[in-house]
């Protein structure tokens, strides 16, 4: 495993930017300096894996940088990755008691980003303890962030973890899945490359696809972490859908940061308006299409991306159509794609469609991002682990499931949200299973 | 606008405001002098003229404070190293063209009559208003038996002073140091020795840090350093008490000249309260250049217009008599802290300052109900911490979940607002200090019930009380 396995890309580079640069160091310090070191911080409070954030901050401010990366690895283990994709407005900066103050709230990612940024280009590793006389072992199965982070933080405690990854590179959605001017797909693998040194052990390419090669990792491993993620991207239902030229949104942004596609011409239509749609829709315009709808069946107040990502788009050049619903998807002569879309409206609580309404749009591309499906097949042969409405049924505090070998994280158990969210639940679903592994064997 | 001018300082010495250069790098030559008057100052104290010296390269350093520049200033260089005469031609230059502002010589020379006399001559001969003497300056000179060797020691400081008079005819300043264990003593013995007035401060004797990777100190001089003097706005308080100080001993107090870390018209007003007829600036002006003094000058004035001053006599010395023994304050005085629940931000700084630092009586208990009463019916601070961190948060994913905050009778959450218990609170004014808001929190006077009664009073009754029993 190494990022040698991502081709560089200068046109991918410039096309991905940074969205948001990172500070100079004397630019980070004023901004340390700012920051009021509150007790109890709220934005502490507010993140899901509860970062000391003035810790770090002020350990910026006095220059020591090391003692920073540090205090937010204690809490974090992504905390380079997540100081690129969190949602802050939503969660530390929006907590950020700055607000009362003067409205500008620290720039507490960017922050992060700087400690993390020169850690990292320092090359040290985490330190963890030594390991255990009495192994404890732990198969990590899927190779996301809620996976890392446990195994990350069993490492760290000198317990032996194991990931195991269908896929042929680690990181799950954060290598495939974030957009590339968010967080890069190198820097992704970069930091797992981080949680390797600390002696996590990687098994690529494996899936488990039977009652047997289940009982031989059962054979292998004390207990289980489950970090599946969500299953594929849910369909449109629609006629058309298999056409060439239909592709979902995160098929196309796993295909752009991989290298896969590098230009797209023409029309594009993404289906949905939630934050992955919104990726999709930059992602195309800056691969190079013309023109980028964003079509959405219900209205702008309705949609349930983070209002930072909508003005995005907007900055973006992605044009937004509401109240449409796709209808069907038919090829011309031309090799184009014709989208029957209905305009829809609110009738008491019931959405419909409005008689002679019909409209169809001529384009290149349609990118379905309605959403991802709950995971089915797996989980299902999972002995007594219980999964209800597609997500496995766990303690939000422990990740513990019905099956006391099996403990679980991440998009899996929470029908999906951010990368720190996965991070703290994948962080104390580990704590759990060293405090579960202590009384056992005690 | 009211009349900023000075008439008459130290007997004879007139400017159109109190604003002096003080003796330093920015009144080093006569070119800069007038560039000075022209930006506004009101008054000069020429760069200290004697005998020529040879400097160091370097020569300053200074302390930053969480991200600001220059919160002191510290400096090892010597007095002018230009020529007796060139300064004293340039001083008679600058009089005939500025007849109006004032220009003062500072002086430091051998610690002989003649010597003293002679360039005391030379400096009235050349026009100036009047003498500075150097009895202050803490690095270099005073090896030589200048500075503030002299400083140091009333007898010489007072000796020195008496063969100037002998041949002054304008007024003669003593400039006093710091570094010694009571300023009065030296302003004493220069009053005795006739002195027409004085200056207060001279720098603080500093080293003002290390440097962390070639640990050595700053300012650094081919590997090594030496001490220096300390100047800047750290050192404003200092000064401030040393004013008092002076201005307030009968035996002490003449015209005074106040010095130590002025930079903006709020500290000059300060100074004057504390009896200052002028004040000096160098620190804020190699900071920022000789156009601080428009917005001093400008600043002043308003202020003086709010409260109805006319003239700098007006308020000059107000504040001396509000500073008293401590054994004569009013121990029946209480107030207490007071937050405003509409201002406060939730930074709940004054409550961890308040339980560490202070006398643990701001709690954050508004929510769980309100608990008065001393330090074990409270939860201490790090159990507040460990519970904030065990909670499972997430990420509000669905505009449902963002809009789901719920919104208090405040701005800020109601768990975030903190409570004064003023039963306990003794009105230190810890948690006022620390609050980042203005006007968050206030200290409000509680009625006690009880006369004025000082610490004075209170021992005196005690002890008549005992002589009565016995």
């Amino acid at each position: 495993m190494s990022t040698a396995t991502l081709p560089d890309d200068p046109k991918l580079r410039e096309r991905f930017g940074d969205l948001k640069p990172a500070l100079a160091p004397q630019a980070a310090v004023i901004e340390a300096n700012r920051c009021l070191n509150c007790f109890d911080a709220p934005c502490t409070g507010a993140c899901p894996t509860h970062i000391d954030v003035p810790g770090f901050i002020k350990r910026i401010a006095s220059g020591n940088l090391r003692g920073s990366a540090m205090r937010i690895l204690d809490a974090n283990i992504l905390g380079s990755s997540c100081s690129r994709v969190c949602p802050v407005d939503v969660l530390c900066e929006g907590a950020c008691v700055m607000h009362r103050q003067n409205h500008k709230p620290i720039q507490i990612a960017l922050l992060q980003r700087h400690a993390m940024d020169a850690f990292h280009h320092s090359g040290e590793p985490v330190p963890t303890a030594p390991a255990r006389s009495r192994k404890l072992r732990v198969g990590c199965i899927g190779g996301g962030p809620a996976s890392l982070a446990c195994a990350a933080e069993l490492c760290r405690q000198g317990a032996q973890a194991t990931i195991i990854e269908r896929r042929p590179l680690p990181g799950g959605l954060n290598t495939y899945g974030v957009a590339e001017y968010k967080l890069r797909a190198a820097d992704s693998l970069r930091e797992v490359e981080m949680i390797r040194r600390m002696g996590v052990e990687f098994r690529f390419g494996e899936t488990i696809d039977s009652s047997a090669a289940l009982d031989a990792l059962e054979a292998e491993f004390d207990y289980f972490f489950l970090g599946l993620g969500l299953g594929a991207m849910q369909q449109l239902g629609i006629p058309g859908e298999d056409s060439q030229g239909v592709i979902n949104a995160l098929e196309l942004i796993a295909a752009y940061k991989v290298g896969h596609i590098r230009e797209m011409r023409g029309t594009v239509v993404v289906v949905g308006a939630g934050n992955t749609a919104i990726d999709a829709a930059n992602a195309a315009r800056r691969l190079g299409a013309e023109t980028v709808y964003l079509l959405y069946r219900r209205g702008e107040n309705d949609m349930s991306a983070f209002d930072f990502e909508y003005e995005h788009a907007k900055q973006e050049g992605v044009q937004f159509l509401w109240r449409r619903q796709p209808l069907a998807i038919r090829s011309n002569e031309h090799g184009r794609l014709l989208l029957d879309t209905v305009q829809m409206q609110q009738v008491d609580k019931k959405l419909l469609p409005i008689p002679d309404s019909q409209f169809t749009i001529d384009c290149d591309f349609v990118v379905p991002a309605i959403g991802q499906s709950p995971l089915a097949q797996l989980i299902q042969d999972l002995r007594g682990v219980e999964v209800r409405g597609g997500r496995i049924v766990a303690n939000i505090a422990t990740g513990e499931t019905a099956n006391p070998r099996y403990f679980a994280g991440g998009d899996c158990v929470n029908g999906g949200r951010e990368v720190v969210d996965a991070v703290a639940g994948g962080k104390r679903a580990a704590l759990a299973i060293l405090k579960t592994a202590e009384a056992t064997h005690a | 606008m009211p009349d900023m001018s000075i008439r008459g300082f130290a007997g004879t010495i007139n400017c159109p405001n109190p604003f002096w250069l003080a003796s330093a790098p920015p009144t080093n030559c006569g070119e800069q002098i007038m560039r000075a008057f022209d930006a506004g100052w009101g008054g000069a104290v020429w760069k200290t003229i004697g005998e020529p010296v040879t400097n160091v390269s370097s020569r300053y350093s200074a302390t930053d404070w969480n991200g600001q520049r220059i919160m002191g200033f510290n400096n090892i260089e010597l007095i002018s190293d230009r020529p007796v005469d060139v300064n004293l031609r340039e001083m008679a230059e600058v009089k005939k063209r500025y007849p109006k502002h004032a220009v003062i010589a500072s002086l430091m020379v051998a610690s002989n009559r003649e010597s003293w006399h002679d360039i005391v001559a030379r400096s009235e001969d050349a026009g100036a208003d009047g003498l500075e003497l150097n009895f202050g300056c803490p690095h270099g000179m005073s090896e030589r038996g200048m500075g503030s060797a002299v400083g140091q020691v009333p007898e010489y400081a007072q000796m020195i002073t008496e063969w100037v008079k002998e041949k002054a005819r304008t007024p003669v300043l003593v400039k006093l140091t710091p570094n010694i264990s009571d300023i009065r003593t030296v302003a004493r013995a220069a009053k005795r020795g006739g002195a027409d007035g004085l200056s207060a401060i001279n720098t603080i004797n500093s080293i003002t840090g290390i440097d962390l990777d070639t640990l050595t100190p700053r300012p650094n001089v081919d590997g090594k350093s030496s001490h220096g003097g300390y100047c800047g706005p750290a050192v404003k308080p200092i000064a401030l008490n040393m004013v008092q100080q002076i201005m307030a001993d009968p035996e002490a107090a003449l015209p005074l000249s106040g010095i130590g870390g002025i930079g903006s018209w709020r500290d000059a007003a300060e100074f004057i309260l504390l009896g200052c007829g002028t004040v000096q600036v160098c620190t804020a002006a190699m900071h920022y250049g000789y156009r601080i003094v428009e917005d001093m000058a400008e600043g002043l004035g308003n202020w003086m217009l709010t409260k109805g001053f006319n003239t700098i006599e007006d308020f000059r010395g107000l504040s001396i008599p509000r500073v008293t023994e401590w054994k004569h304050l009013n121990l029946n005085f209480k107030i207490v802290a007071r937050i405003n629940e509409q201002k406060c931000i939730g930074c709940d700084l004054c409550h961890i300052a308040c339980w560490d630092g202070a006398h643990q009586c701001i709690h954050l208990d508004r929510v769980s109900g309100p608990v008065n009463g001393h330090v074990e019916l409270h939860p201490i601070p790090a159990m507040r911490e460990a519970e904030s961190r065990s909670a499972v948060v997430e990420t509000p994913v669905t505009r449902k979940e963002r809009e789901a905050a719920v919104q208090g009778p405040y701005p800020t959450p109601l768990a975030r607002i903190p409570r004064v218990d003023e039963t306990e609170c003794v009105g230190c004014n810890l948690c006022s200090l620390v609050c980042p808001v203005d006007e968050c929190i206030t200290m409000v006077r509680v009625d006690t019930g009880l006369p004025p009664e000082t610490w004075d009073e209170r021992t005196r009754g005690a002890s008549c009380t005992t002589q009565t029993q016995s």
